[in-house]
């Protein structure tokens, strides 16, 4: 109990004092998963659209699949960025294996199916007669899917900051393909992991309070954003 | 041709049909009111004019340009139109915004939107409202922005389905007397659902009644209301009164129906032997309580099986040999202190019955 006592209030000093490694580390984090969060959902809320909007034979296996794939183990991912990114994988020309880009790639790939799955529901959410409303008033195909995906804007947030907190929370895909090399793609959830295995529970501490308060700050900016 | 035909139009879902042969002709600058009961099929029809759906079969013609085939032809003819659904619906955002919507998708410029917005909400009586949310408005609120978005865009056929259902009298007046406005300003087609039939006769030049799918009856709105075409429509129409018979004689036109023992006289071309129903409107029997000396051909005597007030008027159920239904005003039923199990003297006119061949 003291110990955690002593880590807590060693941590609020890493913290206050601006640790300079504490700072970089944390800021690698937000970087890595901001980064991932806004590729992913450039490419999601679109997809969702296009897979809402349509009718398709095989249209409810995918979403079933979709939302499958909403729990698949970060380690499976991180394996088969590996495999992919690996020296003698199909990718391994590109050297990017233990980089923050791959890091960032692994991340889109996890969070793809909650924003996908999210997106799509928060879109059937949507009153049809906002649907027919538009269309009457001669808005095209991609004109209504706007105003539908503006309609369910407070769904399509929240879809976007579960797909954050997952992004930033992880630590097995982070471990496997960015390989926690200090000052490079060391990020908060595998220093966590390394210190406390080191003893060094302090900064472990440390780290953790500021995974907290990030997750904090990135849910009030987008709550700000999507009540304009 | 006309703006709108509509020929030999079905309409399915899965085994259900929805919509059956409809055929209808709508000219510019006409007000047509599709009347019918809930259900039968007004909002589908009202779906394919505004090109929403396809239909199973049939044509639709807008402005001489087939509209029935998917593509581009389509979304431009949408354009020239605008449908107000039944359920009042805005956007989550200003009212201001909500009927800037149709002109933005249209390409205007800011200007041009501000001015016309600016002046949509001053007809609609909204400008005090135009930086509120929407959502925040009341039910006849909302149906009056949704009714000036639509208008908003100048649309050469606006399209309203029951645009006054579920909201109380004075929100209805309010809108009835817009749309009577849109109509004389704007000289715009209208195509308008609406199962309150005393609604269709307020504003609609033409009465279309559709009942299971089938249009039974389209004319002028005092036509399909003395002279229905059939008992559906009859009944629809408020015709309480619906006996079968069949002629006896026909002697220069006054022709004589025995409805089972009685007689009823009406004046009609059929002649002796054909089998019809006999429709009285309630409004047109007189009651009395002595058998008075009267124009009127036929009186028969019955008694009173029920009293009904209805707003200011008193419905009231005779048993005449056979159910004979009467509207008298609450003041006459007070005068004659008309009560269950009273013996009264029912008359009409043979000129007040309308004869539907069976």
């Amino acid at each position: 109990m003291i110990e955690i006592w002593h880590g807590l209030t060693k941590a609020i000093e890493l913290i206050i004092s601006l640790d300079p490694e504490v700072l970089e580390i944390a800021g690698r984090s937000l970087r890595i998963s901001v980064a991932s969060t806004f590729l992913a959902s450039l490419l999601c809320i679109p997809l969702s659209s296009l897979i809402h909007f349509h009718r398709f034979p095989g249209k409810r296996i995918l979403i079933n699949l979709i939302q499958t794939f909403f729990s698949i183990p970060t380690v499976a991912i991180g394996l088969f960025v590996f495999v992919l990114f690996s020296r003698a994988g199909p990718l391994g020309g590109l050297n990017l294996l233990f980089t923050p880009t791959v890091m960032v790639l692994g991340q889109m790939i996890l969070i793809t199916p909650i924003l996908l799955g999210l997106t799509i529901s928060a879109l059937s959410g949507v009153d049809k007669a906002i649907l027919d409303t538009a269309r009457s008033l001669g808005a095209s195909g991609f004109q209504t899917a706007v105003v539908v995906l503006r309609e369910a804007r407070f769904a399509v947030t929240a879809a976007v900051i579960m797909g954050f907190g997952r992004a930033i929370s992880e630590v097995g895909l982070a471990l496997m393909v960015g390989g926690n090399i200090r000052g490079f793609t060391r990020v908060i959830t595998t220093a966590i992991s390394l210190e406390t295995s080191k003893g060094d529970l302090e900064l472990s501490i440390a780290l953790g309070i500021i995974l907290i308060f990030i997750a904090l700050v990135v849910n009030i900016a987008l709550n700000r954003i999507q009540q304009r | 041709m006309s703006l709108i035909e509509v020929r030999s139009l079905y309409k399915r879902y899965g085994e259900k049909e929805a919509l059956k042969n409809i055929n209808i002709k709508v000219e510019r600058g006409e007000v047509l009111a599709i009347i019918g009961p809930t259900g039968a099929g007004k909002t589908t029809l009202l779906y394919l004019l505004d090109l929403l759906e396809m239909p199973t079969s049939g044509r639709i013609y807008f402005d001489g340009m087939d509209v029935t085939q998917p593509g581009k032809v389509r979304l431009e003819a949408r354009r020239r139109m605008a449908f107000v659904i039944q359920k009042p619906t805005v956007f989550n955002t200003t009212v201001y915004d909500n009927i800037a919507y149709g002109l933005k998708w249209r390409g205007a410029g800011k200007s041009s939107i501000r001015q016309k917005v600016d002046s949509i909400l001053e007809m609609v009586n909204l400008s005090a409202d135009k930086n509120r949310n929407a959502r925040t408005l009341s039910g006849g609120e909302a149906q009056r922005v949704a009714i000036a978005r639509a208008l908003a865009i100048e649309p050469e056929v606006l399209l309203l389905d029951e645009p006054t259902a579920n909201l109380d009298p004075v929100s209805t007046s309010r809108i009835e007397e817009l749309i009577t406005n849109v109509i004389h300003r704007y000289n715009t087609t209208i195509i308008m659902a609406t199962h309150d039939m005393s609604q269709g006769q307020r504003l609609a030049n033409r009465i279309g009644v559709l009942i299971n799918g089938e249009i039974l009856q389209t004319g002028g709105s005092i036509e399909v209301f003395t002279s229905p075409r059939n008992r559906e429509v009859a009944k629809f129409v408020g015709v309480e009164n619906i006996i079968d018979g069949v002629i006896l004689k026909n002697e220069e036109g006054l022709v004589a129906i025995d409805i089972g023992g009685k007689a009823i006289e009406a004046v009609s071309d059929y002649s002796a032997g054909e089998e019809v129903c006999v429709c009285v409107r309630p409004e047109d029997i007189t009651l009395a309580l002595s058998p008075a000396a009267s124009s009127a051909r036929n009186s028969f005597t019955g008694k009173i099986t029920r009293v009904v007030p209805v707003g200011p008027l008193t419905r009231v159920e005779i048993d005449c040999g056979f159910p004979l239904i009467a509207l008298v005003t609450k003041r006459s039923a007070e005068e004659l202190n008309l009560a269950s199990a009273m013996e009264v003297y029912a008359s009409f006119k043979a000129t007040g019955v309308h004869i539907i061949k069976k």
